[in-house]
């Protein structure tokens, strides 16, 4: 693998960049592998590295529909925090936190991780109080979290209008300083070039068609488009569709799908400092690097695979956005679209193995799986190799729902990321 | 955002009147404490999901405020056939051969 520097990158430019390279081969399915990934989006991609890096299984191929990073990690809002209610969810998402410090680092790419702070804010007392329990929650389990009054929230970010007769006034505001902003692409780009780099076979314009099982119902294999793929060991990391890739396998799982919407302004100077959202208003927005205003709306009410949803769920969001940024009234926004989410009803992921040996499946994470791309792939990897979940995954299993120990995080998950 | 048809009020209204309960026809289990573990987790959580032509159900909650069901194309967002609540499940398969599915 090139390694890139300062220096490769002085010398390219006496060659207008041209000659850079791929990144990533475009290999033919071998015969068999030890593990196939059918996804490749980040956390499959993030998978495919951590099993190669950490645990030397590296006869390993991720299988595409499409192309890679083309879901849902190209279609989110790239917020990255941990300030979840409950001690799992802490445990899960402070260690992709913890790996979102050094990715750029560890993968030699620049997955332009900006710790500049998710702020979510309170509008009523409700809100207050529920965000006051979050961060003593958050402050018990580890997770940096804290209470700012609306002047402080200003100083914060000072496009935001706190004043008094709005129709949801600002009465204060959770902030989480370590959270932020990475560059989606970047993360899916930076994971395939390790992976592949660890010899990954990653396999783009390959659908797969249907897993196969043996006679005492282990995995065999997964089929494709370009043929059969022997695997001792098949992990699904579908996003949306989940329950389709499943239904191969005859497994059933507590999923929905359903159409998430952002939208992007033209781009301006920088106007935007960090993250804000509103669970009450439905207001979501942040500012990326070249400039575009980067605004969540929510999910549609219905199941769908549409990959485009209602406009009158991001008109919603539009509206307390200008209620809450006037200046950002005349903006004109340039693109909207949707991904397929699949969420659970307890809205924490599953991580987990099934009841088919040698088949495992990691999804669920409904409107936010963006933030624990590294951390999701890193305890995956491990649930494959060892064929038990690392201590961190081993709550969020599919038994979860038959034992009842539910992860609720809906307050925490359910409207905005 | 969908046309959606009531069969009650027999008008057809803008989505924003509607609420959407999900899958249709999921069966509370006759004897709930005879139940299994494994019956809970299938009429609590477990669904299908479809990728295609699936009933759900709908309540008109802004109108009549009445619950009824729907077949939908889940891909195209498409109605295919709209019905009352205790009305039996159509048949899925014809109705999206009849849908050019």
């Amino acid at each position: 693998m090139k390694r890139y520097s300062f220096l490769e990158l002085a010398k390219n430019a006496f060659s207008a960049h041209q000659n850079w390279g791929r990144q990533w081969r475009a290999p033919e399915p071998k015969a068999e592998y030890d593990v196939v990934i059918v996804g490749a989006g980040g956390h499959g991609l993030a998978t495919a590295y951590y099993l190669a890096k950490e645990h030397g299984i590296r006869n390993v191929a991720v299988i595409e529909k499409g192309w890679l990073g083309g879901g849902n990690t190209g279609r989110n809002t790239t917020i990255v925090r941990s300030n979840y209610l409950w001690e799992e969810s802490a445990g899960l998402y402070n260690h992709a936190i913890g790996l979102w410090q050094n990715l750029s680092q560890e993968l030699n790419y620049n997955v332009m991780y900006s710790a500049r702070g998710v702020m979510m804010l309170a509008h009523t007392v409700h809100d207050v109080q529920v965000a006051q329990r979050h961060i003593h929650a958050n402050r018990l389990a580890g997770v940096q979290n804290e209470w700012l009054t609306p002047e402080e929230a200003k100083e914060y970010c000072p496009p935001l209008n706190i004043s008094k007769n709005i129709r949801y006034p600002v009465m204060g505001a959770a902030l989480q300083r370590v959270g932020g902003t990475a560059r989606h692409d970047a993360v899916a780009w930076g994971y395939a070039r390790g992976a592949d780099n660890l010899g990954v076979d990653i396999i783009q314009n390959c659908a797969v068609t249907g897993i196969r099982r043996g006679q005492n119902g282990a995995v065999e294999g997964v089929e494709t488009v370009k043929g059969f793929i022997k695997a001792k060991k098949v992990g699904v990391v579908a996003a949306g569709h989940t329950s389709v890739v499943m239904d191969m396998a005859g497994v059933r799982l507590p999923l929905e799908s359903f159409p998430l919407q952002a939208l992007v302004s033209e781009p301006v100077k920088p106007a935007f400092p960090c993250v804000v959202m509103s669970n009450t208003i439905h207001a979501y927005i942040s500012q990326s690097d070249k400039g575009e205003l980067v605004i969540g709306a929510g999910t549609d009410q219905f199941v769908s695979y549409s990959q485009a949803g209602g406009i009158h769920i991001t008109n919603h969001t539009i509206d307390a956005i200008c209620e809450l940024f006037p200046h950002f009234r005349r903006m004109r926004m340039l693109r909207n679209w949707a991904g397929i989410v699949d969420t659970t009803p307890d809205r924490s992921p599953i991580l987990s193995k099934t009841p088919v040996q040698g088949l495992y499946v990691n999804c669920g994470w409904g409107t936010g799986g963006f933030k624990a791309t590294p951390g999701s792939g890193h305890v995956f990897a491990h649930t494959i190799a060892k064929d038990e979940p690392h201590p961190i995954n081993a709550p969020f299993s599919i038994d979860r729902f038959r034992t009842g120990r539910l992860i609720d995080e809906a307050a925490a998950a359910a409207v905005a990321h | 955002m969908l046309l959606i048809y009531c069969p009650y009020c027999q008008v057809e209204r803008s989505e924003m009147e509607f609420a959407c309960r999900g899958e249709a026809h999921v069966v509370r289990p006759a004897d709930p404490s005879k139940a299994t573990d494994e019956e809970w987790v299938e009429f609590l959580y477990m669904r299908d999901n479809t990728k295609g032509v699936a009933a759900e159900r709908w309540r008109h909650i802004h109108g009549c405020g009445r619950f009824f069901n729907a077949v939908r194309d889940t891909v195209s967002d498409k109605f295919l056939k709209i019905y009352k609540t205790g009305e039996p499940k159509p048949d899925l398969e014809a109705l999206a051969k009849e849908a050019g599915k």
